[in-house]
């Protein structure tokens, strides 16, 4: 198989785009690909410091070099989540990441937030596990950026996390979560920062090559909660299809994007509020988060 | 030859001398949810394996969402 721009040996076929890379050229793809996405919904500009939520895994890690190669005013944040061993070697990967390229690098761990860790508040609640987690890292990622003074949080979501979380929206059809799925949501009140997901354009297969040929030591096993998380089985599902039809995911989700999400976000229409407590956005009066930590420690 | 497999980390022998997409097709594995890696290298599904490689199957989709 040779390379589709210089004919080279091929490393990587992606056949959605009917299309095969050698390194150098998939790498160029790839950071083109970024650019786009942040061209495209004006993400930010080369003046704006951006937090880059990162998790020690290929997608995170990938996107932070990416920037930091195109030369964005980047800080990480790595959420500690205290899920044992995984917690404390993903860290690792993000310090050592930090270090390696001169970029500051903000920790904050969930147990001091919430008022237990990831594994606490899934043996204390109802929710999924990844249900709880996910609930505290949104919050405390807007928390630290507006703490920070920065006006967008990056997070690594790739086609497919948005591909499997618009086809569990739709499987249930929750309307309400279909105008607010974007990879670029607007600050719309003065708590609320950015959110932008540069790489929804590439597939996690992608993002997992930019990650190996660029020698980004990243955490390779997955969180220990994720099993028989109903992400992956939606993941599994789409798969599926995009072997029968490559370019499925792609346009499952471009599609949506581009035709059907406008008609639901005319619809929706939210009062946001602050919450009573803490201060932060929310649509009731307690925000979910309070609620979550008042729940941990009525329990401990 | 030996393939390497992920979450958890095992190795297993299989038959060598015929194209990655053999291999992947006859451990049930889609091609879009793997790297495929020889050495320091990835490799596409149309490159031919032997006898006496070693191939890491590295597996691509994190979640929970």
């Amino acid at each position: 198989m040779k390379c589709r721009k210089c004919g080279n040996a091929a490393v990587l076929e992606l056949r959605r785009h009917n299309a095969a890379f050698c390194g150098p050229d998939f790498l160029e793809f790839f950071r083109n690909q970024v650019r786009e996405a942040i061209r495209k919904y004006r993400m930010f500009t080369p003046d704006e410091p951006v937090l880059v939520a990162v998790s020690g895994g290929k997608d995170s890690l990938a996107l932070w070099d990416v920037l930091i190669d195109d030369g964005y005013r980047t800080t990480g944040l790595y959420l500690d989540l205290g899920i044992f061993d995984y917690s404390v070697e993903s860290r690792g990967k993000c310090e050592a990441f930090a270090a390696a390229r001169g970029v500051p690098l903000l920790v904050r761990r969930v147990a001091d937030e919430v008022g237990a860790p990831v594994p606490v508040i899934k043996s204390v609640t109802r929710r999924p596990p990844c249900s709880g987690c996910g609930l505290s890292k949104r919050y405390l990622m807007n928390r630290a950026a507006l703490d920070e003074g920065m006006p967008v949080v990056a997070t690594g979501h790739n086609l497919d996390d948005e591909a499997a979380t618009l086809f569990g929206s739709v499987m249930h059809w929750q309307t309400d979560a279909l105008p607010r799925q974007s990879p670029a949501l607007a600050s719309t009140h003065p708590k609320l920062v950015r959110r932008v997901k540069p790489l929804y354009r590439l597939s996690e297969r992608e993002t997992a090559a930019y990650a190996f040929l660029r020698k980004i030591d990243y955490i390779v096993d997955e969180c220990p909660f994720a099993k028989g998380a109903t992400s992956i089985a939606h993941k599994e599902t789409l798969n599926r299809m995009e072997d029968a039809s490559p370019g499925a995911k792609h346009n499952f989700l471009f599609g949506f994007l581009e035709k059907a999400r406008p008609a639901f976000e005319r619809a929706e229409a939210v009062v946001l509020n602050e919450c009573t407590r803490c201060g932060q956005v929310t649509t009731g009066t307690l925000c979910a988060f309070c609620k979550l930590a008042d729940q941990v420690k009525r329990s401990l | 030859m030996k393939v390497v497999l992920r979450n958890p980390r095992r190795e297993v022998e299989v038959a060598g001398n015929r194209r990655v997409k053999d291999v992947l097709r006859d451990l049930e594995i889609l091609p879009e949810t793997v790297l495929v890696i020889r050495g320091d290298d990835l490799i596409t599904a149309d490159q031919h394996v032997g006898d006496a490689d070693t191939i890491e199957l590295r597996p691509v989709m994190s979640g929970g969402v």
